[in-house]
Protein backbone atom coordinates (compact mmCIF):
# COMPACT_ATOMS: atom_id res chain seq x y z
CA UNK A 1 0.00 0.00 0.00
CA UNK A 2 1.12 3.53 -0.74
CA UNK A 3 1.21 4.75 2.85
CA UNK A 4 2.11 8.32 1.99
CA UNK A 5 -0.69 8.70 -0.53
CA UNK A 6 -3.14 7.12 1.92
CA UNK A 7 -2.12 9.50 4.70
CA UNK A 8 -2.20 12.40 2.30
CA UNK A 9 -5.80 11.66 1.27
CA UNK A 10 -6.85 11.33 4.92
CA UNK A 11 -5.18 14.63 5.74
CA UNK A 12 -7.44 16.35 3.21
CA UNK A 13 -10.57 14.30 3.85
CA UNK A 14 -10.52 14.46 7.65
CA UNK A 15 -10.75 18.26 7.55
CA UNK A 16 -13.99 18.01 5.58
CA UNK A 17 -15.34 15.18 7.73
CA UNK A 18 -14.79 16.91 11.05
CA UNK A 19 -15.98 20.32 9.85
CA UNK A 20 -18.96 18.60 8.21
CA UNK A 21 -19.77 16.91 11.52
CA UNK A 22 -19.57 20.26 13.33
CA UNK A 23 -21.92 21.94 10.85
CA UNK A 24 -24.24 18.94 10.69
CA UNK A 25 -24.56 18.92 14.48
CA UNK A 26 -26.22 22.34 14.17
CA UNK A 27 -29.22 20.81 12.40
CA UNK A 28 -32.23 22.03 14.32
CA UNK A 29 -30.06 24.33 16.45
CA UNK A 30 -29.19 27.09 13.98
CA UNK A 31 -29.95 30.68 14.95
CA UNK A 32 -32.77 30.87 12.40
CA UNK A 33 -34.50 28.40 10.11
CA UNK A 34 -32.69 29.82 7.10
CA UNK A 35 -29.16 29.77 8.56
CA UNK A 36 -29.86 26.33 10.01
CA UNK A 37 -30.52 24.97 6.53
CA UNK A 38 -27.51 26.82 5.14
CA UNK A 39 -25.21 25.20 7.72
CA UNK A 40 -26.68 21.78 6.98
CA UNK A 41 -26.13 22.34 3.26
CA UNK A 42 -22.48 23.15 3.87
CA UNK A 43 -22.23 20.01 5.96
CA UNK A 44 -23.73 17.87 3.19
CA UNK A 45 -21.36 19.39 0.62
CA UNK A 46 -18.43 18.47 2.84
CA UNK A 47 -19.71 14.93 3.47
CA UNK A 48 -20.10 14.50 -0.29
CA UNK A 49 -16.45 15.42 -0.77
CA UNK A 50 -15.46 13.15 2.09
CA UNK A 51 -17.08 10.15 0.43
CA UNK A 52 -15.04 10.63 -2.74
CA UNK A 53 -11.82 10.94 -0.74
CA UNK A 54 -12.46 7.91 1.49
CA UNK A 55 -13.58 5.74 -1.42
CA UNK A 56 -10.25 6.56 -3.03
CA UNK A 57 -8.39 5.99 0.25
CA UNK A 58 -10.06 2.58 0.60
CA UNK A 59 -8.90 1.70 -2.90
CA UNK A 60 -5.35 2.81 -2.11
CA UNK A 61 -5.39 0.87 1.17
CA UNK A 62 -6.29 -2.22 -0.81
CA UNK A 63 -7.47 -4.23 2.20
CA UNK A 64 -11.00 -4.96 3.35
CA UNK A 65 -11.68 -1.50 4.74
CA UNK A 66 -14.54 0.46 3.20
CA UNK A 67 -15.11 4.21 3.10
CA UNK A 68 -17.37 3.85 6.15
CA UNK A 69 -14.71 2.00 8.14
CA UNK A 70 -12.22 4.74 7.42
CA UNK A 71 -14.69 7.46 8.39
CA UNK A 72 -16.14 5.83 11.50
CA UNK A 73 -13.77 3.33 13.01
CA UNK A 74 -10.53 5.12 13.63
CA UNK A 75 -9.25 6.23 17.01
CA UNK A 76 -8.75 9.87 17.84
CA UNK A 77 -5.01 9.77 17.24
CA UNK A 78 -5.60 8.42 13.74
CA UNK A 79 -7.59 11.44 12.54
CA UNK A 80 -5.34 13.88 10.73
CA UNK A 81 -7.53 16.99 10.53
CA UNK A 82 -6.25 20.40 11.56
CA UNK A 83 -7.22 21.67 15.01
CA UNK A 84 -9.21 24.57 13.54
CA UNK A 85 -12.08 22.46 12.21
CA UNK A 86 -12.74 20.64 15.49
CA UNK A 87 -13.24 23.83 17.52
CA UNK A 88 -16.70 24.02 19.12
CA UNK A 89 -19.70 26.20 18.27
CA UNK A 90 -19.29 28.57 21.19
CA UNK A 91 -21.68 30.94 19.45
CA UNK A 92 -22.62 31.74 15.86
CA UNK A 93 -19.60 34.06 15.54
CA UNK A 94 -17.32 31.08 16.28
CA UNK A 95 -19.23 28.90 13.82
CA UNK A 96 -18.82 31.46 11.03
CA UNK A 97 -15.29 32.40 12.08
CA UNK A 98 -14.19 28.76 11.95
CA UNK A 99 -15.92 28.32 8.60
CA UNK A 100 -14.40 31.47 7.14
CA UNK A 101 -10.85 30.77 8.32
CA UNK A 102 -11.10 27.28 6.83
CA UNK A 103 -12.94 28.25 3.61
CA UNK A 104 -10.27 30.73 2.55
CA UNK A 105 -7.65 28.01 2.97
CA UNK A 106 -9.85 25.33 1.42
CA UNK A 107 -10.45 27.40 -1.70
CA UNK A 108 -6.75 28.14 -2.24
CA UNK A 109 -5.86 24.51 -1.55
CA UNK A 110 -8.38 22.99 -3.97
CA UNK A 111 -7.44 25.47 -6.68
CA UNK A 112 -3.89 24.08 -6.49
CA UNK A 113 -4.98 20.47 -6.05
CA UNK A 114 -6.69 20.68 -9.43
CA UNK A 115 -3.20 20.64 -10.94
CA UNK A 116 -2.30 17.37 -9.20
CA UNK A 117 -0.81 14.60 -11.31
CA UNK A 118 -3.16 12.25 -9.47
CA UNK A 119 -6.27 12.37 -11.66
CA UNK A 120 -8.67 11.24 -8.93
CA UNK A 121 -7.58 13.97 -6.54
CA UNK A 122 -7.61 16.55 -9.30
CA UNK A 123 -11.16 15.53 -10.29
CA UNK A 124 -12.42 15.71 -6.69
CA UNK A 125 -10.81 19.14 -6.35
CA UNK A 126 -12.51 20.47 -9.46
CA UNK A 127 -15.90 19.18 -8.37
CA UNK A 128 -15.52 20.49 -4.80
CA UNK A 129 -14.31 23.91 -5.80
CA UNK A 130 -17.76 25.20 -6.79
CA UNK A 131 -19.17 24.14 -3.45
CA UNK A 132 -16.32 25.71 -1.55
CA UNK A 133 -16.63 28.95 -3.54
CA UNK A 134 -20.15 29.22 -2.19
CA UNK A 135 -19.07 28.32 1.38
CA UNK A 136 -16.49 31.06 1.22
CA UNK A 137 -19.00 33.57 -0.06
CA UNK A 138 -21.48 32.62 2.67
CA UNK A 139 -19.03 32.75 5.57
CA UNK A 140 -17.35 35.92 4.27
CA UNK A 141 -20.75 37.63 4.14
CA UNK A 142 -21.39 36.69 7.74
CA UNK A 143 -17.99 37.92 8.93
CA UNK A 144 -18.81 41.27 7.33
CA UNK A 145 -22.34 41.37 8.72
CA UNK A 146 -21.31 40.55 12.25
CA UNK A 147 -18.07 42.53 12.20
CA UNK A 148 -19.67 45.62 10.73
CA UNK A 149 -22.99 45.09 12.53
CA UNK A 150 -23.84 46.20 16.06
CA UNK A 151 -21.41 46.87 18.88
CA UNK A 152 -22.34 43.50 20.38
CA UNK A 153 -21.94 41.51 17.14
CA UNK A 154 -18.60 43.22 16.43
CA UNK A 155 -17.33 42.34 19.90
CA UNK A 156 -18.34 38.70 19.59
CA UNK A 157 -16.99 38.33 16.07
CA UNK A 158 -13.67 39.82 17.18
CA UNK A 159 -13.51 37.45 20.16
CA UNK A 160 -14.11 34.47 17.89
CA UNK A 161 -11.45 35.54 15.37
CA UNK A 162 -8.96 36.24 18.18
CA UNK A 163 -9.56 32.79 19.68
CA UNK A 164 -9.50 30.86 16.43
CA UNK A 165 -6.47 32.73 15.08
CA UNK A 166 -4.12 30.51 17.03
CA UNK A 167 -5.20 27.51 14.88
CA UNK A 168 -4.58 29.13 11.48
CA UNK A 169 -0.82 28.65 11.19
CA UNK A 170 -1.14 24.86 11.30
CA UNK A 171 -2.92 24.93 7.93
CA UNK A 172 0.47 25.66 6.34
CA UNK A 173 2.55 23.02 8.15
CA UNK A 174 3.86 20.19 5.99
CA UNK A 175 3.72 16.59 7.14
CA UNK A 176 6.08 13.91 5.87
CA UNK A 177 3.33 12.64 3.58
CA UNK A 178 2.85 16.20 2.30
CA UNK A 179 6.51 16.58 1.41
CA UNK A 180 6.59 13.22 -0.33
CA UNK A 181 3.45 13.97 -2.34
CA UNK A 182 4.67 17.43 -3.32
CA UNK A 183 7.88 15.85 -4.60
CA UNK A 184 5.84 13.44 -6.71
CA UNK A 185 3.72 16.23 -8.19
CA UNK A 186 0.60 14.87 -6.49
CA UNK A 187 0.32 17.09 -3.44
CA UNK A 188 -0.01 20.82 -2.88
CA UNK A 189 2.84 22.71 -1.26
CA UNK A 190 0.75 24.39 1.43
CA UNK A 191 3.59 26.68 2.47
CA UNK A 192 3.09 28.58 -0.79
CA UNK A 193 -0.55 29.35 0.09
CA UNK A 194 0.23 31.15 3.31
CA UNK A 195 0.80 34.64 1.97
CA UNK A 196 -2.33 34.68 -0.20
CA UNK A 197 -4.32 33.27 2.73
CA UNK A 198 -3.37 35.91 5.28
CA UNK A 199 -3.77 38.64 2.66
CA UNK A 200 -7.32 37.53 1.83
CA UNK A 201 -8.25 37.09 5.49
CA UNK A 202 -6.80 40.52 6.36
CA UNK A 203 -8.77 42.16 3.53
CA UNK A 204 -12.05 40.69 4.75
CA UNK A 205 -11.36 41.50 8.41
CA UNK A 206 -10.49 45.06 7.50
CA UNK A 207 -13.66 45.48 5.46
CA UNK A 208 -15.59 44.04 8.40
CA UNK A 209 -14.10 46.69 10.74
CA UNK A 210 -12.40 43.90 12.68
CA UNK A 211 -8.87 43.99 14.01
CA UNK A 212 -6.33 41.58 12.57
CA UNK A 213 -4.91 39.63 15.52
CA UNK A 214 -1.23 40.25 16.15
CA UNK A 215 -0.63 37.13 18.20
CA UNK A 216 2.27 35.03 16.99
CA UNK A 217 1.44 32.13 19.30
CA UNK A 218 0.05 29.23 17.32
CA UNK A 219 -1.27 25.77 18.18
CA UNK A 220 -0.46 22.69 16.18
CA UNK A 221 -0.77 18.92 16.37
CA UNK A 222 -3.90 17.92 14.47
CA UNK A 223 -1.98 16.84 11.39
CA UNK A 224 -0.05 14.41 13.63
CA UNK A 225 -3.21 13.17 15.33
CA UNK A 226 -2.71 15.18 18.52
CA UNK A 227 -6.04 16.92 19.01
CA UNK A 228 -7.67 19.43 21.33
CA UNK A 229 -9.94 18.34 24.16
CA UNK A 230 -13.03 18.86 21.97
CA UNK A 231 -12.17 16.10 19.54
CA UNK A 232 -13.10 13.16 21.79
CA UNK A 233 -16.63 14.46 22.33
CA UNK A 234 -17.06 15.10 18.64
CA UNK A 235 -15.93 11.59 17.74
CA UNK A 236 -18.14 10.05 20.42
CA UNK A 237 -21.15 11.56 18.72
CA UNK A 238 -19.92 10.83 15.20
CA UNK A 239 -19.07 7.20 15.92
CA UNK A 240 -21.77 6.34 18.43
CA UNK A 241 -23.98 4.22 16.18
CA UNK A 242 -21.14 2.19 14.71
CA UNK A 243 -19.59 1.61 18.13
CA UNK A 244 -22.87 0.68 19.81
CA UNK A 245 -24.17 -1.44 16.93
CA UNK A 246 -21.12 -2.65 14.97
CA UNK A 247 -21.67 -3.11 11.22
CA UNK A 248 -25.08 -1.53 11.43
CA UNK A 249 -26.41 -0.27 8.11
CA UNK A 250 -29.24 2.08 7.14
CA UNK B 1 -48.04 33.80 5.11
CA UNK B 2 -50.89 36.29 4.95
CA UNK B 3 -50.47 39.29 2.71
CA UNK B 4 -52.13 42.28 4.31
CA UNK B 5 -53.51 45.02 2.14
CA UNK B 6 -50.92 47.73 2.36
CA UNK B 7 -52.53 50.94 3.43
CA UNK B 8 -50.22 53.14 5.42
CA UNK B 9 -51.68 52.41 8.83
CA UNK B 10 -51.28 48.68 8.51
CA UNK B 11 -47.85 49.14 7.06
CA UNK B 12 -46.63 50.89 10.17
CA UNK B 13 -48.20 48.26 12.43
CA UNK B 14 -46.30 45.53 10.64
CA UNK B 15 -43.02 47.40 10.97
CA UNK B 16 -43.61 48.12 14.63
CA UNK B 17 -44.18 44.45 15.32
CA UNK B 18 -40.99 43.63 13.54
CA UNK B 19 -38.81 45.96 15.54
CA UNK B 20 -40.35 44.67 18.75
CA UNK B 21 -39.54 41.03 18.05
CA UNK B 22 -36.30 41.85 16.21
CA UNK B 23 -37.30 39.59 13.34
CA UNK B 24 -35.66 40.05 9.99
CA UNK B 25 -38.08 41.29 7.32
CA UNK B 26 -39.98 38.79 5.25
CA UNK B 27 -39.11 38.16 1.60
CA UNK B 28 -41.09 36.46 -1.16
CA UNK B 29 -39.08 34.03 -3.24
CA UNK B 30 -39.59 33.36 -6.95
CA UNK B 31 -37.69 30.56 -8.66
CA UNK B 32 -37.32 29.73 -12.33
CA UNK B 33 -37.14 25.93 -12.53
CA UNK B 34 -35.56 25.83 -15.95
CA UNK B 35 -34.77 28.11 -18.82
CA UNK B 36 -37.85 28.99 -20.83
CA UNK B 37 -40.23 28.76 -17.90
CA UNK B 38 -41.37 31.73 -15.87
CA UNK B 39 -40.37 32.45 -12.27
CA UNK B 40 -42.92 30.97 -9.88
CA UNK B 41 -43.66 31.86 -6.29
CA UNK B 42 -41.97 29.22 -4.11
CA UNK B 43 -42.55 30.60 -0.63
CA UNK B 44 -41.24 33.17 1.79
CA UNK B 45 -38.39 33.48 4.27
CA UNK B 46 -36.67 35.94 6.58
CA UNK B 47 -33.50 37.81 5.75
CA UNK B 48 -31.79 41.04 6.78
CA UNK B 49 -31.38 42.33 3.23
CA UNK B 50 -31.71 41.32 -0.42
CA UNK B 51 -28.30 39.65 -0.62
CA UNK B 52 -29.02 37.48 2.38
CA UNK B 53 -32.48 36.72 1.02
CA UNK B 54 -30.87 35.40 -2.18
CA UNK B 55 -28.45 33.20 -0.26
CA UNK B 56 -31.16 31.93 2.06
CA UNK B 57 -33.43 31.24 -0.90
CA UNK B 58 -30.65 29.31 -2.59
CA UNK B 59 -30.26 27.13 0.50
CA UNK B 60 -33.93 26.74 1.38
CA UNK B 61 -35.52 26.36 -2.05
CA UNK B 62 -32.93 25.19 -4.59
CA UNK B 63 -30.83 22.65 -2.68
CA UNK B 64 -32.56 19.77 -4.49
CA UNK B 65 -31.77 21.17 -7.90
CA UNK B 66 -35.08 23.01 -8.28
CA UNK B 67 -33.89 26.15 -9.96
CA UNK B 68 -31.72 28.08 -12.38
CA UNK B 69 -32.66 31.60 -11.31
CA UNK B 70 -34.02 33.29 -8.19
CA UNK B 71 -35.88 36.56 -7.65
CA UNK B 72 -36.44 37.97 -4.18
CA UNK B 73 -38.76 40.81 -3.24
CA UNK B 74 -39.48 42.12 0.21
CA UNK B 75 -43.02 41.12 1.14
CA UNK B 76 -44.03 44.63 2.18
CA UNK B 77 -43.53 45.74 -1.43
CA UNK B 78 -46.32 43.48 -2.59
CA UNK B 79 -49.74 45.05 -2.84
CA UNK B 80 -52.41 42.41 -2.43
CA UNK B 81 -56.07 42.48 -3.24
CA UNK B 82 -58.42 42.63 -0.29
CA UNK B 83 -60.40 39.38 0.23
CA UNK B 84 -63.42 41.49 1.27
CA UNK B 85 -63.58 42.84 -2.26
CA UNK B 86 -63.56 39.42 -3.88
CA UNK B 87 -67.16 39.85 -5.01
CA UNK B 88 -66.62 42.90 -7.15
CA UNK B 89 -63.11 41.85 -8.13
CA UNK B 90 -63.64 38.31 -9.34
CA UNK B 91 -67.28 37.29 -9.56
CA UNK B 92 -68.07 39.27 -12.70
CA UNK B 93 -65.64 36.99 -14.56
CA UNK B 94 -67.36 33.78 -13.51
CA UNK B 95 -70.14 33.74 -16.11
CA UNK B 96 -68.09 34.86 -19.08
CA UNK B 97 -66.96 31.56 -20.55
CA UNK B 98 -66.41 33.23 -23.90
CA UNK B 99 -63.27 34.76 -22.46
CA UNK B 100 -61.62 31.36 -22.40
CA UNK B 101 -59.87 30.52 -25.65
CA UNK B 102 -61.80 27.27 -25.95
CA UNK B 103 -63.56 28.01 -29.20
CA UNK B 104 -60.62 27.36 -31.47
CA UNK B 105 -57.91 24.73 -31.56
CA UNK B 106 -54.38 25.47 -30.45
CA UNK B 107 -51.58 24.17 -32.65
CA UNK B 108 -49.50 21.48 -30.91
CA UNK B 109 -46.40 23.68 -31.13
CA UNK B 110 -47.84 26.16 -28.65
CA UNK B 111 -46.77 25.01 -25.22
CA UNK B 112 -47.42 26.33 -21.72
CA UNK B 113 -50.83 27.85 -22.44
Amino acid sequence: MKQNLYNYILGIADNSLILGQRMGALTGHGPSLETDIACTNISLDLFGQVRSYYQYAAKVAGDKRTEDDIAMLRHEREYLNVLLVEQPDTDFAYTMGRQFLFDVYHFLFLTELQKSKDLTLSAIATKSLKEVSYHQRFSTDWIKRLGDGTEESNKRMQTAIDDLWTYTDELFHQTDADKEMVAEGIGVDVTTLKEAYYQKVADVLQESTLTIPESKYFQKGGKQGIHTEHMGYLLAELQYMQRAYPNMEW
Amino acid sequence: MILESTNNNQQSTINNNMSKTKNWPLWEIFVRSKNGLEHRHFGSLHAADADMALENARDVYTRRNEGVSIWVVESKNITASNPEHNGEMFEPAQDKVYRHPTFYELPDEVKHM
